[in-house]
C-alpha cells in the first residue's frame, strides 16, 4: 500500500467539508446524511465480503437489532439512548460470535443460506414483537441526546456522520495494510495457504464478522434516531441484498469502491423517480449492465484502466 | 534422535488406502526426498504430516512432541512449513505481501491496534517489508519486488511459495515438487536454491518427479509405491534397489 492510498480519504474529507455549504436545500442533506451512513455499514460488510471473502446475506439483521435497540430500550424501559445504543452493539456482537462458529464452518452457498437465515429470523421477530416492537408499522425512536443536548437538525446529523464516514474510512485502510488484514485477504486468496503459515483462518472469520454487525448495530441505532421511526423493512432481507449490491457494484475488496457503491446505490433511486412506475426497471437494468461491463466493481475497474491500483 | 519420525503412518479414503504403515526418521539439517510413481501417496504424505489430513493411525513425533492430528497453524507455531505442487498462493495480494504473510505469527495481529495505525505495528510492518524483499532476492525473484502476484509467471511463482514459507523461519520445510512444468534452466536454479535452504540450516523434505534434481540433492530417499514403502536409503543404494527400478520401469523382477 502506497502513500497515495490515503489521498482519496483526503479528497472525500475535503468534499465532505464543503458539501454542506453547496447543497441547496434540506433534500439534498438528508440524502448527504443517508449516502455516509450506507456507506459507513457498507464499508465494514465489505471487510467481510470483499477483503476475506465471506458472503453475508443477513446484514441487515444487525442493523435492525441497533435499530429497535435504540427504539425499543429508552420508548419502553427508560433507557439513556446512549446505553441502548450500546446495548444493541453488544447484543449484535455476541450474537454474531456464538453464531460465527458454526456458519463459518460452512462454505459459499450454504455460508450465504445461513447468513440469509439469521437476517430473516431477526426481522421476523421484529415482526412479530409487536407489542414491544409495533409489528409491521413500526414505532417512533426518541431524539438521541448527547451530554444534555438533543441531537437534532441537518447540520448536526450532517457533522456527525461526516466524521463517522472519514474515521471509517481511515480504519479500513489501516487495516488492510496491516498484518490483521494480511491475514484476512491471504485466507480469501488461499485458505490452506494462510492455514499452513499459521492463520487461525476460523478465528479471523468470526472476528471480522463480529466487527462488522457491531458497526451494522451501531448505524442502524444512528439511522433510527435520525429517522425517528423504524420499520421492520430495515431488518429484512431486501435490504440486506441492497448493501450487498452496494459492495459488489462499488468493487469488492476496495475501501472507496465502498464508498462509491453507497453513494450510487443511495442516490439512484432517486434519480430515477421521473420514470414513475419504471423506476425499479431502470434500477435493475443499470445493476445488470454495471455487472456485465464492470464485473469487478466500478472503482477497481476504473483504478485497473487509468493504470494505478488502490 | 531424529528431528521427525513417523512410525506405522496409515490414511484411508473409504477402502482406498493412500498411505499405509510408512515408517521413517529424518535427521535435522539434512535434505530428504520422498519419490514414487504417480498415484504413490507422496502428497499425501506431506498432507498428513503438515496437518491438512489427519492419520487414520500411526504416529508423527517432531522434536519428542507428537504432532499427528495438529491443525497446519499449530504446526506452524512448531517451525513446519510447506509449499504446494498445485501453487496456492494468494493471487488478491501483491507478491511482498505474500511472502510478508507468513511472516504472520511473528506479527502482532491486534485488530484495533492496526486500525488505529499504531506505531510500533506500523514500524514492524516497515521492517518486515524489506525482511521480505530480502527474501524474494534470497530465491531469485528481486525482478518482482512491485509485481501484483496475478501478474507473475508459473516459475516465479513456484519461488514465491518458497519465499513464503521462509519468512516463517521454519525448522522443517516441505517442498512439494519445487521443480514441476519447469524448463531445464529452471530446474538447475531451483536446485541451487534447493541448496542455499539446506545450507542455512533448514531441514528440508521434498517431493519430485525429477529424477536428477534428487540424487543430486537428496542426503536420504524414501521410495513409496501403491501408499507402501519400497525402501529407503542414500541416492547410490535406492538407484541400485531392483525393487525400485521395477517400480519405475514397470518391469516383473
Amino acid at each position: 500500500m502506497h502513500k497515495s492510498a490515503f489521498s482519496g480519504l483526503y479528497l472525500i474529507m475535503a468534499v465532505l467539508l464543503v458539501l454542506p455549504f453547496v447543497l441547496p436545500n434540506s433534500f439534498y442533506m438528508d440524502l448527504a446524511i443517508r449516502m455516509a451512513m450506507n456507506a459507513v455499514i457498507v464499508l465494514s460488510l465489505n471487510l467481510l465480503i470483499g477483503f476475506a471473502g465471506q458472503i453475508s446475506l443477513g446484514h441487515a439483521g444487525f442493523l435492525g437489532i441497533g435499530a429497535y435497540a435504540s427504539a425499543v430500550l429508552p420508548t419502553h424501559f427508560d433507557w439513556h439512548p446512549l446505553l441502548a445504543l450500546g446495548a444493541g452493539a453488544v447484543c449484535a456482537g455476541v450474537l454474531a460470535a456464538v453464531l460465527a462458529r458454526p456458519i463459518f464452518k460452512l462454505k459459499g452457498h450454504y455460508l450465504a443460506m445461513a447468513t440469509l437465515g439469521l437476517g430473516i429470523i431477526i426481522s421476523i421477530v421484529v415482526r412479530n414483537e409487536a407489542g414491544l416492537t409495533g409489528g409491521p408499522d413500526g414505532m417512533p425512536v426518541p431524539a438521541m441526546a448527547l451530554l444534555g443536548h438533543e441531537l437534532s437538525g441537518d447540520k448536526l446529523w450532517y457533522w456527525l456522520t461526516a466524521m463517522l464516514l472519514s474515521v471509517a474510512i481511515w480504519f479500513s485502510l489501516n487495516l488492510i495494510d496491516s498484518p490483521f488484514g494480511r491475514a484476512l485477504r491471504a485466507l480469501h486468496g488461499s485458505e490452506v495457504a494462510a492455514r499452513v503459515v499459521g492463520v487461525d483462518v476460523v478465528r479471523y472469520k468470526v472476528s471480522i464478522f463480529v466487527v462488522s454487525a457491531v458497526i451494522a448495530s451501531v448505524m442502524g441505532s444512528l439511522t433510527a434516531h435520525y429517522v425517528g421511526f423504524v420499520t421492520p423493512n430495515l431488518a429484512d432481507f431486501f435490504h440486506s441484498l441492497e448493501l450487498v449490491t452496494m459492495v459488489v457494484i462499488g468493487g469488492m475488496a476496495s475501501v472507496y469502491g465502498s464508498v462509491v457503491g453507497a453513494v450510487l446505490l443511495t442516490a439512484l433511486p432517486q434519480a430515477l423517480t421521473s420514470f414513475e412506475g419504471w423506476e425499479t426497471v431502470a434500477f435493475g437494468t443499470i445493476l445488470m449492465l454495471c455487472m456485465i461491463f464492470l464485473p469487478k466493481g466500478l472503482v477497481p475497474t476504473l483504478a485497473a484502466k487509468f493504470g494505478k491500483g488502490e | 534422535m531424529a528431528l521427525l519420525e513417523v512410525n506405522q503412518l496409515s490414511i484411508h479414503f473409504g477402502g482406498v488406502k493412500a498411505v499405509q504403515n510408512v515408517s521413517f526418521s529424518i535427521e535435522a539439517g539434512i535434505v530428504y526426498a520422498v519419490i514414487g510413481p504417480n498415484g504413490a501417496g507422496k502428497t499425501t504424505l506431506f498432507n498428513l504430516i503438515t496437518g491438512i489430513y489427519t492419520p487414520t493411525s500411526g504416529t508423527i513425533t517432531l522434536d519428542h512432541e507428537s504432532i499427528g492430528g495438529k491443525t497446519p497453524n499449530e504446526l506452524a507455531q512448531r517451525g513446519v512449513a510447506r509449499t504446494f505442487q498445485n501453487l496456492q498462493i494468494c493471487l488478491n495480494m501483491s507478491a511482498i505481501e505474500n511472502v510478508m504473510v507468513g511472516a504472520h505469527l511473528r506479527l502482532d495481529r491486534n485488530l484495533f491496534l492496526a486500525a488505529l495505525r499504531w506505531p510500533a505495528i506500523r514500524a514492524r510492518d516497515q521492517a518486515l517489508r524489506q525482511e521480505a524483499a530480502e527474501l524474494m532476492r534470497f530465491v531469485g525473484l528481486q525482478d518482482y519486488l512491485q509485481a501484483r502476484a496475478d501478474s507473475m509467471p508459473y516459475g516465479a511463482l513456484k519461488r514465491l511459495e518458497i519465499a513464503r514459507a521462509l519468512a516463517m523461519k521454519p525448522r522443517l520445510i516441505f517442498l512439494d515438487e519445487p521443480a514441476a512444468g519447469l524448463n531445464t534452466k529452471e530446474t538447475q536454479d531451483v536446485d541451487a536454491l534447493v541448496r542455499k535452504v539446506a545450507d542455512s540450516g533448514i531441514t528440508v523434505v521434498l517431493v519430485e518427479h525429477d529424477m536428477k534434481l534428487v540424487m543430486n540433492l537428496s542426503d536420504r530417499i524414501l521410495v513409496l509405491d501403491y501408499g507402501k514403502k519400497l525402501t529407503e536409503g542414500t541416492a547410490l543404494e535406492v538407484r541400485n534397489n531392483p525393487d525400485v527400478i521395477a517400480a519405475y520401469l514397470g518391469a516383473h523382477a
